[in-house]
Parts: C-alpha cells; structure tokens; sequence
C-alpha cells in the first residue's frame, strides 16, 4: 500500500490505475490510503461536465482536453456512465470520443459506472478524484450523465460546473428540469448549428435574467463540439469562472463547505460502522427481525433497545 | 464491504470496422454483471495497452476479423507485460482459424479465443469462471 | 375477386385454423430470420388489396416489382461477379485472370484494410494488415498492375471502396487511359455509399458533409465523361452484416438512396442525369422467403418515390438494378461444409427476386480468404443454379404466391413506417447523428444472439446437430512477406516518382478541397503524377477532418 502511495506521488500510471480500483472497489485499505495521500491534495481544479446523454458531452471533454494541454496543464478525466440496476453492469464507453489521448502521458481518463450509488456521483468518484489530485494533475474533468441526483453531486464536488444543452428539436428549455438551471456556472449549447440553437440560448438568457443580481451570471457558450466550434470561447469562459472564484474568495467557500459535508460524513461513517460492529456482536439482527414482523415487538422500542448495549465511546473503529 | 467488480476491456484494434461481434459480447457481458470498457474503433496496439493500464482492467478481449490476429495479440500481449499486467486475461474472438488459435495460445498471447457461432453464455460463463 | 367469395375464404380459413390448431405444432416460434411471426397459410384474402397492375405489373414495366429488364435471365443471365482480391496486385491480377477463365463474367475487388482506411502500407497504422482481407492498393503503379493483360475495354469491374472512392476510381481511370481505353467505354461500379459506412460497416475517414462532397462530385464528373459507370452502389449488404433485420436493411438502404439523390438535386444536377447510374447492393440471408420479398419490394418502392417524390422522368431512374452478395453472418465456423448449402439457398433467392449480379459466399470465408478451391465451389453453385435447375427460365416466378404477395406488402409497409420515422429525426444525416440506425441495429444484432442461444432460431451444426467436430478444410494463408514487399515496392516508388509534381498537386488537392469546384479533376491530376492514396487522404484530412463514432450499445 505504501510503496503504491509513493508510485502514485512519483507520477506512476499504474500505480494511479490500482489505487482507483481499490477506492472503487471499497478496500478494507482505502481509508489508510485516502489518509496517505491527503496531504498532497488540494492542488487540483475540478471542473464538472453534465448534460442529457447524446449532448456531446464526451466530444466536448474530447476538444477541452486539446485546449487544456495547449495551455500545457496535465488533466485527469473521470467519464461516469450507469451502470445497469437489472445487472449491477455497465457498457463505459464514454471513452470513444478520447482516444486520441490515449498515448498522451500527461492526460489519464478513466472510467467509472455508479455502482450502488442510485445514479449520483458515487463516493468512489469523490474518492478517485483525491487520487488524480495527489497524482499531480493540475485539472480534473468529471463527465456525469445529467440524471437526477448526479447533477447536485457534481455541483458539490466541482469548481465550476458546466451544464451540456442542445437545441431541443423544438422543446423550450423551460421543460427541461428545473434543477439543472440552478447548477450550472456555464452553459454550453451544444450542436449549435442545429436549428433553434438561437433560442435555446435566448430562453436561457432570459431566465437568468430572472435572478439577476446574482455575483456570478454563468455566460451561455454556443458550441459544435463536432466542428470544434466555440471550444476556445469555453475554454475561456471557464477561466473566467475560475479567477471570479479565486478572486472573490468563493473558492474558499466552497471548498470549506465540502470539507466540512466530507467531515460530516466520516463521522456518520464512523459512528455507523462502529456501531454495527458492536450491534453485529451483540444481537442476532435476523432474530429481532422475526420479532417484529411477528409484532412480538416494535421496530421504535428494539431500536432503543439495540443501542442501549453499545458502548459509544469505544476507540476502535 | 469491498464492492470489486471484473472490469473488462472490449476493445478493437487494427482497421476493420465490424464492431457487431464486439458490441454485441459487450452488451451479453453488461448483462452478466460485468463492467466493460469500450474502446471504439481503429485503435493501436499502444492505444488499446495504455487503456488497459488506465483503467485497471482484469480482462482484455480483442476482436479482430481483418486478419491481423497473429501480428496484432502478440503485440498487445507483450505491451500488457511491459506494464506490469501478466495477471490481465486476453481473450481474443474474431475470424481466427484454428491453426492460429493453437499458435496463439500456446505461444502465451492470448488464454483463449472465440470464433462465430459461439454463443455468448460461452463467452461470459468462460470469464464468471476465471473468476471464481 | 367479389367480397362474397373473400368472406367465404376468411369463413374457411377460421374452420381450417380452429382444425390446424387441434393438431399439435412443433413446439418452436415459427418465425423468419429476422424474429418476425410467419402465418401456417395464406390466402386470397392476404392479398386482396393487390391491384395487378398498379403493384406488380410487367417485367421491365413500373413498378418494376417483377424484374427491371423485360426478359430477365431469359435475355441475359445476371453477372457472376466474384468478390476477391488478396495479397498484393500481382497475386490478386493472377486469381482475377484464373476467374476470368472459369468463366466469371465480371471482376469485383477486394481492397485491404489499410487502402480501405486511406492508409499506405508503409504507415504506422497499417502494420499485420497490409495484402490481409483484400489487395493492397498505395498508388496508380499498383493498379497497373492489378489489371495488367486485363483489357478494360471488355470487363466491367466492381470496386468495394467508399471513404476514399474517388481516388481509387481516379487510379482505374487513369490506368483505363494508359491502357489506350477512352473513359466513355469503361464501365463498372464503386461502391461509394459512404451513408452506411456511419450507419453499419463502419469504414469511414471524413465526416458527412465534406464526404457527401465527394460523391455529388463523383456523380457529376461521371455524367460529363464516364457515362457507363455506376457511380454509386447504395448498399444494404454491410447494414444486414451488422446485425439488422430484413426490413431495416430493405429500410435504410432506400432511405439512403433517397438522401444521395436529395444531394445530387441540391448540388444542381438534374435527376435523370445522375439517377440512372445509382446501383444498389443487397444481403441475401438464410430466410428464403422474406429475401425474395425484399427485392420485390426495394424495386416497387424505388420506382414510386422516383416518379412521386423526385420527379424522375427517365425510365432508368425509375429501375432498381442491384447485386446481391450472399449473407457472411449466415455462415458458421463450425462444419464449414454446411455453408455450401446455405449458399446455395441463399443464391437461390437472390435469382428468385431478380439480381442482376451475384457473389456467392466461399465456405471458408468465415475462416479466411478463400482458397482457390472454395472460390470455384462458390461460382459452380450460381452456375448450377442459372443452368441446370431451370429456374431462370421464367420470370418472377413466385408472383401471385398469396404468401410471397402479402410478405411483399408487409416489408414495404414496414420500410415505409421507418421512412417516415427518419423524416421525423430531420432526414438520414441527422437520424445517424442521434445514433438512430445504429441503435436499431445494435438491438436487432442482439435480439438475433439471444434467439440462437434460445434455440428459437436453429444454426445446425451449431445449436442444434452440433458434434463439436474439429474443422479440418484447407485455409488459404497470405504470404507474410507480402507487406514487406509492398512497403518495399512504395519506398522505391517515393523514389522514383517526380516529387516536386506530387507536392504541386498535393498543394491543389488542397486548394479546391477548401473551396467547391468539382475534386475529381485535382484527384486525376494528382494519382497520375503517382502521388499515393494515403498522401492523397491525408491532403483531404488537413481540410475535411476525420469522422469518429458515437458510443452506442
């Protein structure tokens, strides 16, 4: 484990690549290693990438990535895609549109399914996004598919976030869900030169315009990332994003709000598993179980009970 | 708790443009509960061995039916080693005669190779037990 | 027939039904290979809205739905055009000309992956594959060689290429002139439907629009000065390949047609100039029935959008000639003798729709390139068929079959409903980049995998009768020195070749590729100074772009 943390801070690939998989995968280490690698966290600019699938959002990333190492920054990209709840499997193949980059040494993708993580921004993606960040990238990209929880998610764990539009053949965008309106820190719409492109941009614009007195009006950037159209104007917009949070401190903020949900839930974790530990000990859960659907007893007053026998102050964990 | 899945990269390399073999093994091996990294089309040799790497796969399966089977597997192969990943499963499936698959697999490239007709429970069942 | 006698029918056929019912079935879903139901009978009443001579009418006559020439295979037996090419030019000149003398009737040429691609032989990209599943074609030197003693003049010859058609016409072109042979008497077909090369075989270098460019330019160049050419082969082939059913294939491919004609009127050519040299390129499968009814119906639904919605006047717009290949997923590696059979079948049905050209599959081909003898198995089965089994002396002669009548009806309906559904996406080009065919034939693909592991659809030998015998027939294997020769052969040509010339048309390649005028005459200019083809693509690259798929399952 140690020897893999020290590969990792040497900028070794495989080592980044077995580190993921072992907070992917939940190992009993993980935590030992999360705590290895935190002092050189920190560094990383974390920008997040969401849209409807089949807005381009992969062939965005695709064209970023040129941008970026123009500008000579090392990336990390984090492509998440579903992962079937028939199955628990997954087809990632947000890949596709980023192979040009395989060969390049200095951008490392990966893929991710959600897992157990009901379509969110999965822990593990929070956690792989440490490891990317101690592997010294100066930017990490996560493309989620904008599914429902995942779109808070990524605004909780991004700098700046980017929400993906197309001109919806039609649709106003006032029809498209009322969350992905307030996330965003740019839109982008994509497939400009596809007809209604104009309005879709204007309709957005109005509703900004709505709540004007915002610090931040997130600028709406007209995109064919087919065409490698607008890409540059993004780039830029997303710098600008970048030194309004640096410059009006809200970087800070954010960051010391997710430091503190991320403080939050270890300690939720902690108690949790310490608990359990002891509770799993203690009781046999099934037979208290069978109790209670056989109404020998309450779920409220077995609850009270169960935690009654657990010693809190326990050092273990 | 661990939450291990078998990552597997389904991956194209060489020229040929017939995916329908590769997409469908994808979608079968989907189904079966793995997680499968899709590469596309036309990829290198290079290409298809750095993915390997990145996305710290268990498994690599090749489709190829242009014919470059017995140049392309033993290149990915020795790239796969020279990355430290001997444990990684190579499964080829494709247009390879059985001569070739012979060669392929006793000369240490690939664990196993499938050819059409096979059906998919083949195809998943061969990996579920390589993982057993 | 009266309404009486059609309720009487249906009063029967319900007796008749509730009897067959009693009697046990097999126990399996009866259904075609495309996983559609297929009744136990038909009658007069399946077919009772056919109008004789508003649907089928005459051979040679619109609609066409009983053969584009009015004598058919009594006139003319259709070309046996056998599909191959391997090695470098000079191995595949010499199983052309060995065709040639068994009595093939037309050449077909099989390109490898990298000429394919616009690769060179000596890229990066071209390493293990060069001479591999086709020949291997860098510049005019090796398609003098590939037709070397073969007068162009007296051969028609079909060439698989699509991204990078116009530079390998260019190159027979070029070498028909050398050969003393004016343009205006060479004759032959470029496949050149790059459409479903985003759709299905996947084979593309630039995107749409530049790509979509080239063909309108092909089309024209064609009209002004190679008139006996077929531009274009809209093909279905590769669609059915990946995986479609038979409906989608008829479906798609029309629908694909209709965007290349869309394209030519929008690039200003009249209708009938260009309308009569488009081809097309059909799958024949294993289900016997429902591919005779495919060709039936690609021809009547051709002609009647020609005339209704395109306003071709010119009878030859209006006719749907097409080749037939039969199907290479219908073939199964195990028993590969079977695959024979299957052929045979498959063939069959292709002459029973009215083809006018035919490759008939090698047993090994699901293998390897075939061997020689494979090849000659493959023709003496369309032979046998066109000669001894008398079926090509009578025209169509499954019409007024109630069931091949109605099957007919219901693939037309169904192609119908997805044209209008492509409409609905906002036409082909946009239907392929919301992934629409794609998906459609990815679900098909796996519903077909999942019916054979079933058992619902029988592959014999394979999940049913299979003794899991080791195949032992003799493979052809491609001499591994071919490609060093090759590469060697290209290096001594970069030597020798006028290289301030090929810089020139390189740079005008350039030039007009960013402006509009018609490519073609840049493109003879440069394959004639021997400038190669993956110098020519890379040329088009810098301007055009390369294309790159969606991620779909």
């Amino acid at each position: 484990m140690q020897q893999l943390v020290s590969e990792l801070l040497n900028g070794n690939r495989r080592a980044a690549a077995r580190l993921i998989s072992l907070v992917e995968n939940d190992d009993p280490q993980k935590r030992e290693l999360l705590r290895e690698i935190y002092p050189h966290t920190g560094n990383a600019y974390v920008i997040g990438v969401t849209g409807a699938p089949g807005s381009g959002k992969s062939s965005l990333v695709d064209w970023l990535l040129k941008e970026l190492r123009r500008d000579a920054l090392t990336v990390g990209v984090i492509a998440v895609d579903p992962t079937s709840p028939f199955s628990g499997g997954a087809i990632l193949g947000d890949r596709i549109r980023m192979q040009d980059h395989a060969m390049d040494q200095d951008i490392f993708i990966r893929s991710m399914g959600t897992r157990g993580s009901l379509g969110g921004l999965s822990r593990a993606t929070r956690e792989a996004i440490q490891v990317l960040d101690a592997f010294g990238k100066d930017i990490i990209l996560i493309e989620t598919v904008g599914v429902g929880q995942s779109e808070v998610d990524i605004v909780r764990t991004a700098d700046s976030t980017l929400v993906v539009l197309t001109p919806a053949g039609g649709d106003s965008v006032q029809t498209i869900k009322a969350g992905i309106m307030e996330i965003a820190d740019i839109f982008v719409v994509n497939k400009s030169d596809l007809p209604g492109a104009e309005r879709t941009a204007t309709e957005i614009n109005m509703m900004l315009d709505m709540k004007s007195d915002a610090p931040w009006r997130p600028p709406v950037v007209p995109t064919v990332s087919v065409a490698n159209e607008g890409i540059e104007e993004l780039w830029k917009s997303v710098q600008d994003h970048r030194r309004y949070m640096e410059e009006s401190g809200r970087l800070i903020d954010v960051r010391r709000e997710r430091v503190s949900r991320e403080l939050t839930e270890q300690v939720e974790y902690l108690v949790k598993s310490h608990i359990w530990a002891q509770v799993k000990e203690e009781i046999k859960l099934d037979d208290l179980v069978g109790k209670i659907v056989n109404r020998e007893q309450d779920p409220y007053s077995a609850a009270g009970e169960l935690l009654e026998t657990i010693d809190f102050y326990g050092k273990d964990t | 708790m661990s939450s291990k899945k078998i990552r597997i990269l389904v991956a194209k390399p060489g020229l040929d443009g017939h995916d329908r073999g590769a997409r469908v093994v994808a979608r079968a091996l989907r189904d079966a509960g793995f997680e499968v990294i899709y590469t596309g089309l036309h990829q290198t040799p290079e290409q298809v061995a750095e993915t390997a790497l990145q996305e710290d796969v268990d498994v690599v399966g090749l489709s190829i039916l242009s014919g470059a089977h017995m140049t392309l597997v033993p290149r990915i192969k020795k790239m796969l080693l020279e990355n430290g990943m001997s444990d990684v499963l190579l499964v080829v499936g494709g247009i390879i005669p059985e001569d070739d698959a012979e060669e392929l697999i006793e000369g240490g490239s690939a664990d196993r190779v499938f050819t059409p007709g096979d059906p998919l429970d083949k195809i998943t069942g061969y990996i579920s037990s390589r993982f057993e | 027939m009266d309404k009486d006698k059609l309720n009487r029918i249906a009063e029967k056929k319900a007796l008749w039904q509730e009897q067959a019912g009693s009697a046990s079935e097999r126990g399996e879903p009866f259904k075609t290979v495309s996983n559609r139901p297929v009744g136990a009978l038909y009658t007069p009443v399946d077919t009772a809205g056919l109008d004789y001579e508003e649907d089928l009418g005459f051979p040679g006559s619109y609609p066409y739905t009983r053969g584009v020439q009015t004598n058919m295979y009594r006139g003319r037996i259709w070309t046996m055009r056998q599909f191959s090419g391997f090695g470098d030019a000079f191995d595949s000149n010499s199983r052309y000309r060995y065709l040639l003398e068994q009595g093939q009737t037309g050449l077909s040429v099989a390109f490898d992956m990298p000429t394919i691609m616009g690769y060179d032989s000596d890229s990066e990209r071209s390493i293990g594959e060069v001479g591999r599943c086709g020949v291997a074609i860098d510049s005019l030197e090796d398609m003098e060689a590939l037709f070397s003693g073969i007068p162009l003049d007296r051969v028609t010859t079909s060439m698989t290429i699509n991204g990078p058609a116009a530079i390998l016409w260019c190159m027979y072109l070029a070498n028909a002139e050398k050969q003393g042979v004016s343009l205006d008497r060479v004759g032959g077909t470029i496949q050149n439907d790059i459409l479903k090369e985003y759709i299905a075989q996947k084979s593309w270098i630039f995107p749409p629009e530049p790509s979509m460019r080239l063909i309108t330019d092909i089309f024209s160049f064609a009209a002004d000065h190679v008139p006996r050419w077929n531009t274009i082969s809209i093909s279905g082939y590769h669609i059915r390949e990946a995986g479609s059913t038979a409906a989608q294939e008829l479906a798609f491919t029309l629908a694909d047609g209709f965007a290349y004609v869309e394209a030519g009127i929008k690039a200003g050519l009249d209708v009938d100039r260009f309308a009569p040299r488009l081809s097309f390129f059909f799958n024949a499968h294993i289900d016997f029935f429902e591919e005779v009814c495919k060709y039936r119906a690609a021809r009547r639904i051709w002609a009647r959008r020609m005339k209704e919605c395109y306003g071709a006047r010119d009878e030859r717009s209006l006719k749907l000639r097409f080749h037939t290949q039969t199907a290479g997923c219908s073939l199964t590696a195990r028993e590969p003798e079977n695959n024979i059979i299957r052929t045979a079948l498959e063939a069959l049905s292709a002459v029973m729709g009215g083809t006018q050209s035919l490759h008939t599959n090698s047993m090994d081909e699901v293998l390897a390139l075939p061997t020689e003898k494979a090849v000659k198995i493959a023709l003496r089965t369309q032979q046998v068929i066109a000669y001894e089994s008398g079926v090509a002396n009578t025209i169509d002669p499954l019409a007024g079959s109630y069931f091949v009548e109605a099957l007919t009806d219901r693939l037309e309906a169904e192609a119908e409903e997805y044209f209008r559904k492509i409409e609905d996406l906002g036409g082909v080009l946009a239907a392929i980049d919301q992934g629409f065919f794609q998906q459609e034939i990815a679900d098909a693909a796996y519903d077909y995998q999942q019916s054979v592991d079933r058992g619902e659809l029988t592959v014999v030998g394979v999940n049913r009768y299979n003794t899991e015998e080791k195949t032992q027939i003799e493979l052809l294997k491609i001499d591994p020195q071919v490609e060093e020769k090759q590469v060697k052969r290209l290096r001594e040509l970069k030597e020798k070749r006028d290289s301030e010339a090929v810089r020139r048309s390189l740079e005008n390649l350039k030039k007009c590729a960013a402006g509009s005028d018609n490519l073609i005459p840049v493109i003879l200019e440069a394959v004639k100074v021997y400038a190669t083809e993956g110098e020519i693509v890379s040329s088009l690259k810098e301007v055009f772009g390369e294309y790159r798929e969606k991620p779909l399952f």
